[in-house]
């Protein structure tokens, strides 16, 4: 080698590793931009999130006063009643229990815990409004407890629990506050007594949505749905996809009809989510006469949208797999549906987990077709079957951003969004063990 | 007249009978095979005698591999590629609508260029063919027939301790003999070996050739290979192909002494290639 060139080349070496200075120094800072966002975003769900699963609730000692309770003894059934006739003077009896003064009780509880007179209404309004019913149901299960005294544990009012974490600025004047001063000062006495306590909200994850008492709120009903949701986009969208996949890359004929329809896959995947929603509204609803806000026709919507996902990804699976095993098998005298079955789809299953995994992450975190089928509606049930009115949990964390409690529900958003990235986490796990377990086996 | 271009390192063994007396099992007449608009195979007729080792030799490209995948009819999986003229193995053609091609090709085995055992254990390597295609029935068979196969490709001593293990662990001289002994087990009439010792080492390639000198005795064998040396070592007859054509056939004895053709005599004297 010539001096000349060895020069050249050195030359030409020192800019070939410039450049690859310059590009590792790029790949490391945007790698580093990443990361910051994503530590903000979780830092931010999280700060805010979990605090909002604490919730202050009242330890008080309820008097059930059978003065305020006045119902009659439970109807005895009368000789030759029918059942249905006895049924309905049960329920007529039950039913005037809702009818009598709980909130008296509660306002008598808070007077005795903070030793004086607090105005009634303040009183009530530290107390979430759904303990009227958990009083009510108290006293139905027991009806010895007339007369009595019981220590209750009743959640506190959203109201209630902004003034106790601090969410509201104690320097409002009195016309932004949305508590009487009267009913602060008791919150701040009963917080003072450890009467008032944060407890872990538990309720949060087995109650339903409430309007009426926020409070006691929960994420149940939306739960429920979203796994509707996830088991009808499971049981249909994925064989459904994985079938056309195996189809589309290994039996059909490469002809203009099939490359119209891989074209068209290919389109579907980039097709905005809400124009499937459009598309779900108008089939099922408008045509098939599919009920509003159903979880199943939510799947369904689901489906159509994480089918091109599936679709795609699985191809791509299948197209990995090394040509020669497909001819070793083909060689030993397999069929081509042999081939598939035996030798192809269980190297390319990790992958096609992966791609239905994909696939049902996606339409788990979906909330724009939901919209469109009615699922924003206010549902304060868990729904029985999938064919029930149910909500999503995109679709609740929407619905609580928008509550004109701000102060209380924004943190609480933050905990449904908790709740959600559990899910997908948990479903993200199971899918890599699922995949660990089946590579290790071969 | 030339000189021997290569020596032959293994004698013809006293007493066999030379290739020329043996039944012709497969014959090819006027064999063509186009991919799309391009011909990559011109009109090849020939005779392939039973039990002996017929080797293909020829430059890359020439088509000799192409050729051989007529012959268990693994054209018909490439997109686009059409095969014309006919293929007779014991006077059957294999284009015949009533003959299934995985029944062609369970009576015509195949080994590939590299190694490609099955990702799953050693035993169900050999034990998949015979499965599909219901020679089997019991446990016990199984085990004989994957016993009795490995035996045949010389591996049963290496792996008899360990056929749960994966086939894609062993060393790839193993692998290759593991794929013959998976051809071997669908008890094939022909094999069909494309280039079978050109991802080994050459003691690894040594012994497959052993092995393919001791299957000649039950088996036709075809090989392609790309060494004139391995042509001439295993080898009774040679056909060489040249541009998809078949230059020249015969004994391989006499295609490497006294070619007859120039082009042939330029190849295997290293002029072309």
């Amino acid at each position: 080698m010539t001096t000349s060139t060895r020069d050249k080349v050195k030359e030409s070496l020192r800019r070939r590793n410039r450049a690859e200075t310059r590009f590792r120094a790029i790949g490391a800072v945007s790698v580093t931009i990443a990361l910051t966002f994503i530590a903000i975003l979780f830092g931010t769900i999280l700060s805010r999130g979990v605090p909002s699963l604490w919730q202050y609730s009242l330890d008080l000692e309820v008097h059930f006063d059978a003065e305020v309770i006045r119902v009659p003894e439970a109807p005895q059934r009368a000789e030759g009643q029918s059942d249905a006739d006895f049924e309905a003077q049960t329920m007529g009896w039950q039913r005037r229990f809702s009818m009598v003064n709980w909130n008296a009780l509660i306002g008598a509880a808070v007077n005795e815990a903070v030793g004086r007179e607090v105005e009634s209404r303040s009183a009530v309004s530290i107390v979430d409004s759904a303990a009227r019913f958990v009083l009510r149901d108290a006293v139905l299960d027991d009806l010895s407890l007339i007369g009595q005294t019981r220590r209750m544990t009743l959640l506190a009012s959203a109201d209630a629990d902004n003034w106790a974490q601090g969410r509201l600025s104690r320097d409002l004047p009195d016309e932004r506050q949305q508590l009487s001063a009267e009913a602060r000062a008791t919150i701040d006495a009963l917080v003072e007594a450890g009467i008032m306590q944060r407890r872990f909200a538990w309720h949060m994850f087995m109650n339903v949505d409430s309007r009426s008492s926020p409070a006691s709120a929960g994420l149940a009903g939306a739960f429920v749905g979203s796994l509707y949701m996830m088991l009808v986009v499971i049981i249909l969208a994925v064989p459904i996809g994985v079938a056309s996949a195996i189809y589309l890359e290994e039996f059909a004929p490469r002809n203009r009809f099939t490359d119209l329809i891989e074209v068209n896959i290919n389109n579907l995947a980039a097709v905005p989510s809400i124009v499937f929603g459009l598309l779900g509204a108008a089939v099922f609803i408008n045509i098939l006469h599919l009920p509003l806000s159903a979880p199943f026709v939510g799947g369904l919507v689901l489906t159509l949208m994480t089918l091109p996902t599936i679709i795609i990804a699985t191809r791509s699976a299948l197209r990995a797999v090394p040509p020669s095993l497909r001819q070793a098998a083909l060689g030993i005298g397999a069929s081509r549906t042999q081939m598939v079955f035996h030798h192809v789809l269980p190297v390319t299953f990790p992958g096609i987990l992966t791609a239905s995994i994909l696939g049902v992450a996606q339409a788990l975190g979906e909330t724009a077709p939901l919209l469109l089928i009615g699922m924003n509606a206010f549902v304060a049930n868990i729904p029985a079957t999938p064919m029930d009115q149910g909500s999503a949990l995109p679709v609740q964390i929407f619905l609580w951003q928008g509550n004109e409690n701000r102060n209380f529900f924004e943190p609480r958003t933050f905990a449904a969004i908790i709740a959600l990235l559990g899910l997908m986490l948990m479903l993200n796990a199971l899918a890599i063990w699922l995949r660990n377990r089946l590579e290790r086996k071969r | 007249m030339t000189k021997p271009a290569i020596t032959l390192t293994r004698p013809k063994p006293l007493g066999a009978a030379s290739a020329q007396d043996r039944q012709t099992r497969i014959a090819a007449r006027n064999v063509t095979v186009h991919y799309g608009t391009k011909q990559a195979i011109f009109d090849v007729s020939i005779d392939v005698p039973e039990r002996s080792v017929t080797a293909f030799i020829g430059p890359s490209g020439c088509g000799k591999s192409t050729f051989l995948r007529c012959f268990n009819r693994m054209n018909d999986t490439i997109e686009g590629c059409r095969v014309g003229g006919k293929i007779t193995i014991d006077g059957e053609d294999i284009h015949d609508p009533s003959l299934d091609v995985v029944e062609l090709r369970a009576r015509v085995g195949m080994v590939f260029q590299k190694p490609n055992p099955f990702p799953k254990s050693i035993y169900d390597n050999i034990a998949y063919g015979p499965r599909i295609h219901g020679l089997v029935k019991t446990k016990a068979e199984t085990d004989a027939l994957v016993e009795s196969s490995l035996k045949k490709a010389g591996l049963w001593k290496e792996v008899a301790d360990r056929l749960d293990a994966p086939g894609t662990g062993l060393s790839g001289g193993q692998q290759q003999r593991l794929c013959i002994a998976r051809a071997i087990a669908t008890g094939p009439e022909v094999i069909l070996m494309d280039e079978p010792c050109s991802a080994l080492d050459p003691i690894a390639t040594a012994v497959v050739e052993d092995l393919i000198h001791e299957l000649k005795e039950q088996y036709t064998i075809i090989i392609v290979t790309h060494s004139m040396q391995q042509a001439a070592r295993v080898s009774q007859k040679t056909a060489f192909f040249h541009l998809g054509k078949l230059i020249e056939y015969g004994d391989t004895e006499q295609v490497f002494v006294t070619p007859q053709d120039p082009q042939t005599e330029a190849y295997i004297t290293g002029r072309i290639g």
